[in-house]
């Protein structure tokens, strides 16, 4: 597998702001990747430094191999879907499909089936004589990515193109989007602060904060073995609970329990454990608990019913533990002020690093 | 239950159709001194005028109200003199329209592009001659163009001109100092609604600066180099005081001639219909302006 996009050490400063902090990146030939993070993290800049419309402070930037940190955007073998779509106002749908093609000399017989064909591909040969404004939010979206993927980019770049649709429609623009890279294979590169849809789509994620790219992995990588606090804590639902490495596998928490837990980190060291609300199974206190599993005993201070699951919030010696328990039938349901006992595997335990 | 319900509904009906009614009446209440105004201070002059380029003139040169005919109208079709600085007058304000869009879009754009406070200062400075009277800035020019001016100076000493003042070029000189902020104000306002990302959407698209400038940014700021033109094109057909001033017996523009006929001639009903034909010509030429810029939008 050959390497899409190098990014090495790139920095990006505006004014005294750092953006994009000392960056190092390798996309794979073909492959869907994510940036993922909130707002203000540098997903968007490290995009935009890709597409060639904000350079690099510090840093070289490769596509197959071919230095590009200083050319303009015309010059580089990628192309942008924007959030906003970006379509020309003025211009038909058939006339925004054709433009980089236009601007590319390609002859015009060629022109007219390539645009066909790429309406074709998103389903709106039928509205290819219509305004931009005239279509729907998820009809324009279509339209940006077949005004991309007509041109066969090298890399398709992607700023939140889902952020502007409601709920249903994401859900099934994320699947097509999936789908649509795989047919195609041009590697996608996806900007988003969506956790959900970063790990439905992608074949690896690359969690940013604060200008730097903390974890790059696949999507069950970093929702199962977060490396650090933010990364837990960004991406689902997560039980963050203080404690000190006695040894390999065993970790004091905060109150003085202990638990179960494997890591490389030495004794002594203060650190966090992670757990998802879901890796936990109740037990009622008469009920037998099958050996080796954590536990804590507590209280249900809350309740909250989701229809496809339960949320409750139970008050142990090391505080407040949120847990996630299906709603399904033999599942034994609790009230406030039951007593339980809260249980996970020490595989499910992730020992974090403060 | 089922008998009350189209009652109900034709009441209410009858209520919307009351509300509508007042809300319009409101309306008019809000409207009503501005009507009053347009219909007092614009409107009578303008059907005064249009009456007197029917009339006939005196030999004292009074306009003769009782014996109506087409005589001014017919002159202004058959007159060399009218024809040829009707012409000259058309010309003057295409040129015009066309050197303060070639000089006013790019300092617009610049303004445009500028950062919030630098953009603000730069839009107080476009508008600071408007607080100086237009005829002493124009008195101004005459200095600066005159026989011992600057202007006249640095073309001797180049070899390239002698004289300025009363030639056409200064009357095109004040034309596009005079009416250059009508031009950047709409402009400046059109690129600053623009969305940016289209411009970074067209070279993401393979155009170069300038092809993304001619299919994208140009196209889309229309509507202000239509505003700014309209602007510009009707007082600078309806010029009086620049070539007044600044110009020679050979840059006589409508302006002067309609004033003449007024002040001088003393023909009142060939003044008027001169006024009105420009009003009409110009009225028809802004319609059709508008109607191809939004088409092409």
């Amino acid at each position: 597998m050959s390497v899409a996009v190098e990014l090495s050490n790139v920095t990006k400063l505006f004014g005294d702001v750092t953006a994009v902090d000392d960056v190092d990146l390798s996309i794979t030939d073909g492959e869907f990747f994510s940036l993922l993070g909130p707002s203000g993290c540098g997903k968007t800049t490290t995009l935009r430094m890709i597409a060639g419309f904000d350079f690099p402070t510090a840093g070289s930037i490769q596509i197959h191999g071919r230095e590009m940190k200083l050319e303009p955007p015309n010059k580089r073998p990628v192309n942008t879907v924007f959030q906003s779509y970006a379509l020309f106002p003025h211009m038909t749908v058939e006339d925004n499909v054709a433009f980089g093609l236009q601007m590319k000399k390609v002859d015009a017989g060629d022109m007219a089936a390539r645009v066909k064909r790429s309406l074709d591909m998103v389903q709106l040969t039928h509205r290819a004589d219509a305004r931009p404004s005239q279509l729907s939010g998820g009809q324009q979206q279509r339209v940006a990515l077949a005004r991309a993927l007509v041109n066969e980019p090298e890399v398709l770049l992607l700023d939140e193109p889902l952020g502007a649709l409601d709920l249903k429609l994401r859900q099934a623009m994320q699947i097509e989007l999936k789908e649509l890279q795989e047919r195609v294979g041009i590697t996608f590169v996806y900007v988003t602060h969506d956790q959900v849809e970063a790990l439905t789509m992608s074949d690896r994620i690359g969690v940013m904060d604060q200008g730097k790219l903390l974890q790059v992995g696949a999507p069950e990588d970093i929702y199962e073995h977060p490396k650090s606090r933010f990364v837990a804590d960004f991406i689902g639902e997560i039980n963050l609970i203080p404690g000190t490495v006695v040894d390999g596998s065993t970790v004091k928490l905060q109150a003085g329990a202990n638990i179960n837990a494997s890591t490389e980190v030495a004794a002594g060291t203060a650190i966090t454990i992670a757990v998802r609300p879901e890796r936990f199974v109740l037990y009622r206190v008469d009920e037998s608990v099958p050996e080796g599993l954590n536990r804590l005993s507590g209280t249900i201070t809350r309740r909250v019913y989701h229809g496809d699951v339960f949320y409750y919030d139970v008050e142990t010696s090391e505080g407040t533990i949120e847990v996630k328990e299906e709603n399904r039938p033999g599942v034994s349901l609790y009230g406030v002020g039951d007593a339980a006992i809260v249980t996970w595997d020490v595989k499910a335990t992730t020992v974090v690093a403060e | 239950m089922t008998a009350e319900a189209p009652e109900i509904a034709r009441a209410s009906s009858q209520l919307e159709a009351a509300a509508e009614k007042a809300e319009s009446r409101r309306g008019l209440t809000l409207a009503a001194p501005s009507y009053l105004y347009l219909i007092v201070l614009f409107v009578s002059p303008l059907v005064i005028i249009g009456v007197y380029s029917f009339a006939s003139r005196s030999r004292t040169g009074r306009p003769l109200l009782e014996d109506w005919n087409l005589d001014s109208w017919a002159k202004i079709l058959g007159d060399e003199l009218i024809r040829s600085i009707a012409l000259r007058s058309v010309v003057v304000a295409l040129v015009t329209t066309m050197l303060c869009l070639a000089v006013g879009y790019p300092f617009a754009y610049y303004i445009a592009t500028r950062s919030e406070r630098v953009r603000n200062l730069l839009l107080v400075l476009v508008m600071i001659p408007f607080w100086t009277n237009f005829l002493v800035r124009t008195y101004a020019w005459r200095v600066l163009l005159g026989e011992d001016g600057p202007v006249t100076e640095i073309g001797r000493a180049l070899g390239l001109w002698d004289a300025t003042l009363f030639t056409l070029p200064a009357v095109y000189i004040g034309l596009v100092y005079g009416y250059l902020p009508f031009m950047v104000l709409p402009l400046y306002a059109s690129i600053e609604r623009l969305d940016w990302s289209l411009v970074e959407a067209a070279r993401d698209l393979y155009a170069s600066g300038f092809r993304a400038f001619l299919r994208v940014t140009l196209p889309l700021t229309r509507p202000g180099i239509i505003a700014g033109s309209i602007l510009v094109f009707i007082p600078s057909l309806g010029a009086y005081v620049t070539p007044d001033i600044l110009g020679g017996a050979k840059t006589t523009l409508l302006g002067n001639y309609i004033v003449n006929q007024y002040l001088t001639a003393r023909n009142w009903p060939l003044g008027s219909s001169v006024s009105m034909a420009i009003m009409i010509v110009m009225l028809i030429a802004t319609v059709w302006y508008f109607r191809s810029g939004a088409r092409t939008l």
